[in-house]
């Protein structure tokens, strides 16, 4: 018999609520302003002004968005982001022949299905990767973000006309892999109330879809959904369910980790979670390390100094991190005697550092983003940097704000993080193992969570 | 008063046991949170430093000071307009490429604070930092002080 799942308020059950998830408008509202927001950004990107902290593709984009990503979005939203991302609309109301609600026409597209070899995170961990590779330059440059937001409108519309429903997003995305992997730790998700009267419906238009929306865009079957990183939250299926069994819960935060919702572990999703890991420690060298020389090879790409840089970010991300990791799960085996395959205590517990991974990210980026904010100000007022003034911000000082409290914020996300995983590792061991062998098992995990801690606290503050 | 079976009893008590095991670690986690640790502090004394400024770059990056010295630092530009702009102090200085900028104040609060280049210099301005160290780093030894409390109270638990 299955475990009882912990805490779940169905936010459904209040009409007004249902009424927002079933309602076209208000998702195509806020989807139409991040679509704005996008081609502004490509834009500002391509035609604004070649400073970066003086061009809104550069601010609004990785200050703002990425830090509205880390402390909002995804922490209390999991997928929220992906439920009103500009980038697949093009190519879905290709596909669907309908941008706000089914009119009957048709789309056109191969409609092929995603290949088989490809069904999996690792083209997502290497575009996570390539990001990082030429992190220094995309982050920093208008123009190049610019390009790169272009790229993907035009990667994701492609592949909307030869694959089926959101392969790009789910399959492709950098972003939509990085959300993804975080997602688990929200404290919401979109889940069938009652399995029975899914296995009653036999037309399942939650997959199929119907007259009152597509099928799952994301080729979940609301049934079978676990985990939050499956569900975009585009909620067609809530509008195309006829026995109101989608219902979109509260929860306890990181609610997919815990062995109740039996959510997927799957070697590649750790696989990417582990690169995600490792991204953020070198994140954090080059943008708020002290040395200088590691930001201009990051910077100078095609140089030799890059080419150097590309190798030991490829060799500490890929090697090193995964290679420490590897051996302090084999270590917790030989000190518990732990008999599962290394492949699965390699996949168990690298969810189980994903709380650390998020507040990982989330200290690297409290760490830059309230010195960087001020500097959104004049860029709101003049955003192509040409020299307006349309709110009076324009000529704002800069001032990094709090720069006192920042380190100690920073200090506190990376330690909770810490802990929030310990207590997650030693749960997942538990799983499989009685309690004193569990605790060998998580302690050299444990002292592997500490120890890049350690590192990002010594880089960060 | 009602006594309460075995099982029952044995639950309540450890539930009150493991109650107490969280109380004293946050006891410890407070102490090593706010205890003021001892370290050796020397007399204040004045130091200079000269920095080398060039696109992202601080050489050196790291300055140190005791609470209390008073600090000149000279600031040199080798490539465009630079500047040093420190955290938490009223310091803002601007270099013109070849020319010394100097400014001097009083290292009066002890922590680690950035310093940032305030100029607009290139497309990683935004990430030209370097570190003021003030005495020991002690939110680093605390925070890592607070990382082995959280491994070592969760294996306690287990234990």
């Amino acid at each position: 018999m299955d475990t009882p799942l912990k805490f779940r308020l169905d936010l459904t059950g209040l009409p007004a609520f249902r009424w927002l998830l079933r309602a076209r408008w208000p998702q195509f509202a806020a989807r139409a302003v991040t679509l704005a927001g996008f081609i502004f950004t490509i834009l500002a990107g391509l035609f604004g002004s070649p400073v970066g902290s003086h061009n809104f593709a550069i601010l609004f984009v990785w200050i703002a968005w990425w830090t509205a990503l880390k402390v909002f979005f995804i922490p209390l939203g999991g997928r929220s982001w992906c439920s009103i991302c500009p980038i697949p609309m093009a190519g879905e109301w290709m596909q669907q022949g309908w941008l706000v609600k089914p009119n009957g026409k048709k789309g056109f597209g191969l409609n092929k299905p995603w290949p088989k070899g490809l069904r999996n995170a690792w083209l997502q961990a290497g575009a996570f990767l390539a990001i990082g590779l030429f992190s220094a330059v995309t982050l920093t440059t208008p123009t190049v973000t610019g390009w790169v937001f272009l790229g993907l409108i035009v990667a994701a519309i492609a592949l909307a006309v030869v694959y089926e429903r959101r392969s790009f997003c789910q399959y492709v995305c950098p972003m939509g892999g990085f959300i993804g992997w975080y997602s688990r730790i929200s404290p919401v998700e979109l889940r069938i109330k009652d399995r029975a009267v899914c296995n009653a419906h036999l037309d399942k238009t939650c997959f199929t879809g119907c007259a009152d929306g597509a099928g799952c865009p994301w080729g979940t079957l609301p049934p079978a959904l676990r985990a939050n990183n499956s569900c975009g939250l585009c909620l067609e299926c809530v509008r195309t369910c006829p026995k109101n069994n989608v219902v979109f819960n509260l929860r306890p935060f990181a609610g997919d980790l815990d062995p109740a919702a039996r959510a997927p572990r799957k070697f590649d999703e750790a696989g990417l979670g582990i690169v995600l890991l490792g991204c953020v420690l070198s994140f954090s060298a080059v943008f708020q390390g002290t040395w200088g020389a590691l930001k201009t090879a990051a910077f100078h790409v095609g140089s030799p100094a890059w080419f150097l840089y590309a190798a030991c970010f490829l060799a500490a991300t890929l090697g090193l991190l995964p290679g420490l990791f590897a051996a302090a799960v084999w270590a917790g085996k030989q000190l518990s005697g732990s008999t599962l395959p290394m492949k699965k205590a390699l996949t168990h517990t690298a969810y189980a550092l994903l709380p650390l991974g998020f507040c990982a990210w989330l200290g690297f980026t409290l760490s830059f983003s309230l010195a960087k904010f001020a500097y959104v100000w004049p860029v709101l007022s003049d955003p192509m940097g040409w020299g307006w003034n349309l709110f009076g911000t324009a000529a704002w000082a800069w001032k990094p704000y709090l720069p006192a409290l920042t380190p100690i914020l920073v200090a506190a996300t990376l330690i909770g993080g810490l802990l929030w995983s310990g207590r997650s590792v030693l749960s997942t061991a538990r799983e499989t193992l009685p309690a004193k062998a569990a605790a060998r098992m998580a302690l050299p995990v444990m002292v592997f969570g500490l120890a890049f801690v350690l590192v990002e606290l010594w880089i960060l503050i | 008063m009602q006594t309460l079976p075995p099982a029952a009893h044995q639950i309540e008590s450890a539930r009150s046991s493991k109650r107490w095991v969280w109380i004293v670690l946050l006891g410890i986690a407070l102490v090593v949170v706010i205890i003021p640790l001892p370290f050796f502090v020397s007399s204040p004394t004045h130091r200079t430093y000269r920095i080398e400024a060039k696109t992202f770059e601080y050489t050196p990056a790291t300055l140190y000071a005791n609470p209390g010295d008073t600090v000149t630092v000279e600031i040199v530009s080798t490539d465009v307009v630079h500047g040093f702009m420190l955290d938490g102090h009223d310091v803002n200085v601007t270099a013109e490429p070849g020319q010394t900028a100097r400014v001097t104040f009083t290292a009066d609060h002890a922590g680690v604070f950035r310093f940032r280049c305030p100029v607009a210099c290139g497309q990683l301005h935004p990430f030209m930092t370097g570190k003021f160290q003030v005495g020991p780093n002690l939110l680093l030894y605390r925070a890592g002080a607070l990382g082995l409390l959280a491994v070592a109270s969760a294996l306690w638990i287990l234990r």
